[in-house]
């Protein structure tokens, strides 16, 4: 079984979810050629990333400016497609960047495609979360091509090595809808905390914690952590877009998930269940979070985490 | 303009999910049904473009079970002038959607479609950019603003590193994102016209249309639980804890 994977690579780097797509590669086809796909500016350095990854065969890097600050699926299909015909599978995260394109890829192939998958069951079967992480669903995909898009916190990221496999250029496909897409620009939220998807701790605010993240933050900080939210607290605008945990934001399972001020409304639940430890601090006994988490301390935020900070400096410290 | 809203009808977002006992799917009887969240977002922005005077006439089309026409009378009462109904109970995989979609889109000339970025039961997420493909228009995913200027749109989407902007030449489509606005609600009024808009209804047959197979549920499962946690009583048992589970 012959593989592709579309890696994500937004403004010529390598996004970390590279790692666990490949991981479901190899789950899927132990024995197989596994390839990448890489779509960057000639000053991009995501190819050269991607070629130090284990168990990869070869690495295609399709080069234009076009690609400099975003790329489009009306940019890069026809590429995509020509190249599909050397290949069974091809996946790509289920993030925005792999949701954006997959369906896209998937309709001009004439195939389905199979969402967020957490596991592999066999060569054509795949389980995956349905109803916000409420139900699983075991799916078979019986299209001549499968196209998949694995969701990244359900797999180990593959191990990076140190001599690079081939990179290959393959010649850029550009369809008729070049000029209907134009990118203008991207309004990044300043951050030198580590990437919520990523980091090992994550911090949470909801509603509760009002206007003032700054708590959060510290909080976030004295533990090295990624700074999350709920949608109540993105909604009312304490926060950005970009922290939203949950069913429609970003999924994450990192070692330690603090909640502060979150009820736990499903809809946050199923972005953030599958972390390790999850501890609840709020006001309310009753919130649904509060009788989920691992530890839960019931407790006016605004005297807790203060004190939690002092806490955990002191460990810190002393460790 | 002309604007095509896909609009499904889902489970409510509030009631509890049931699985069937031998795990061949989930309870659909009696349980409250609404339309997906995020496909009201796209009537309700249709419905914002009409009143700006960028649109002419917003028709909302849904797929699925006789169910669907109460859901389609309910975004006709939100404001949306002409309803499309293609009725079938064979559950529909979302590429066969797409291509009902685009055939409705050929037919009656649009000149954008708007759908949800998600339905809330299957969570797919692949509606949107399909029928962007077939009917080989620009795509706009995960919107979180639309602007028209002239023949194009410029468009914000929510991206995991952040907000984009791009401009999209007409026709084109679009899939909405939460914070796009807040959908308003149907006055008593408006519900007793909707009764009176017209609303056509159409047979896979009819259509000519037969699904096409590629994929197969072979069973649904309940998630694995979390126990129910400890109560701490203090900062101090909680550093303690945090430090026997190695996360400090």
């Amino acid at each position: 079984m012959n593989i592709l994977i579309l890696a994500p690579a937004y403004q010529g780097h390598l996004h970390a979810s590279m790692g666990p797509v490949l991981t479901a590669a190899h789950q899927l086809s132990p024995k197989g050629t596994i390839d990448a796909i890489v779509f960057e500016a000639s000053s991009g350095c995501a190819a050269a990333s991607c070629a130090m990854y284990v168990g990869l065969t070869r690495i295609w890097r399709v080069v234009s400016q076009d690609f400099e600050q975003t790329i489009a699926p009306e940019w890069i299909v026809p590429t995509l497609v020509e190249l599909a015909q050397k290949y069974d599978v091809i996946m790509a995260p289920a993030n925005t960047f792999g949701k954006n394109i997959m369906p896209n890829l998937a309709a001009v192939l004439d195939v389905g495609q199979v969402s967020d998958v957490i596991k592999i069951l066999g060569p054509r079967q795949f389980e995956r979360p349905i109803y916000a992480g409420n139900a699983i669903e075991q799916v078979e995909s019986t299209d001549a091509k499968i196209l998949l898009t694995i969701r990244p916190i359900a797999f180990d990221a593959a191990v990076m090595g140190t001599s690079p496999v081939p990179v290959e250029n393959c010649s850029l496909i550009m369809g008729h809808l070049k000029d209907r897409v134009t990118f203008i620009s991207v309004e990044k939220p300043p951050s030198q905390r580590p990437d919520l998807q990523s980091a090992s701790v994550v911090v949470s605010g909801g509603r509760g914690v009002g206007e003032d993240f700054s708590l959060i933050e510290q909080l976030a900080d004295c533990f090295g952590a990624a700074v999350g939210a709920s949608r109540a607290a993105v909604d009312a605008g304490f926060i950005t877009n970009d922290c939203q945990v949950g069913q429609t934001g970003k999924v994450v399972a990192p070692d330690l998930y603090i909640a502060v001020g979150i009820s736990g409304a499903i809809q946050h639940w199923s972005g953030m269940k599958d972390s390790k430890v999850i501890v609840a601090i709020n006001k309310d006994a009753e919130a649904p979070l509060s009788k989920m988490a691992d530890y839960v301390l019931i407790g006016d935020l605004f005297q807790v985490i203060p004190e939690l900070i002092v806490a955990v400096k002191k460990e810190k410290e002393t460790a | 303009m002309k604007i095509l809203i896909p609009i499904k009808r889902v489970i409510d977002h509030m009631a509890k999910i049931h699985i069937k006992p031998d795990g061949s799917g989930v309870i659909n009887d009696y349980v409250k049904m609404a339309i997906n969240p995020f496909d009201e977002i796209a009537v309700e922005q249709a419905l914002v473009l009409r009143e700006q005077g960028q649109a002419t006439q917003v028709t909302v089309l849904s797929i699925g079970p006789v169910g669907c026409v109460e859901t389609l009378r309910h975004a006709l009462a939100l404001g949306a002038d002409q309803a499309i109904h293609i009725q079938t109970d064979i559950p529909l995989l979302p590429l066969d959607i797409a291509k009902l979609i685009t055939h409705i889109v050929q037919k009656n000339v649009f000149d954008l479609v708007i759908s949800g970025k998600q339905a809330i039961d299957n969570d797919c997420n692949q509606v949107g950019q399909m029928v962007a493909a077939l009917l080989g228009w620009p795509q706009g995913t995960f919107i979180s603003q639309v602007v028209v200027e002239g023949k194009t749109l410029l468009v914000k989407r929510e991206v995991d590193h952040g907000i984009e902007q791009l401009r999209l030449v007409l026709p084109c489509v679009l899939t909405t994102d939460l914070r796009l606005n807040r959908p308003r609600y149907a006055s008593l009024p408006n519900v007793m016209k909707a009764k009176n808009k017209p609303l056509e209804t159409y047979t896979l047959a009819q259509l000519n249309f037969k699904p096409r197979e590629g994929q197969k549920t072979l069973q649904i499962l309940e998630p694995t639980s979390r126990e129910g946690g400890i109560l701490v009583a203090s900062i101090q048992e909680l550093i303690e804890h945090l430090k026997k589970e190695q996360v400090l």
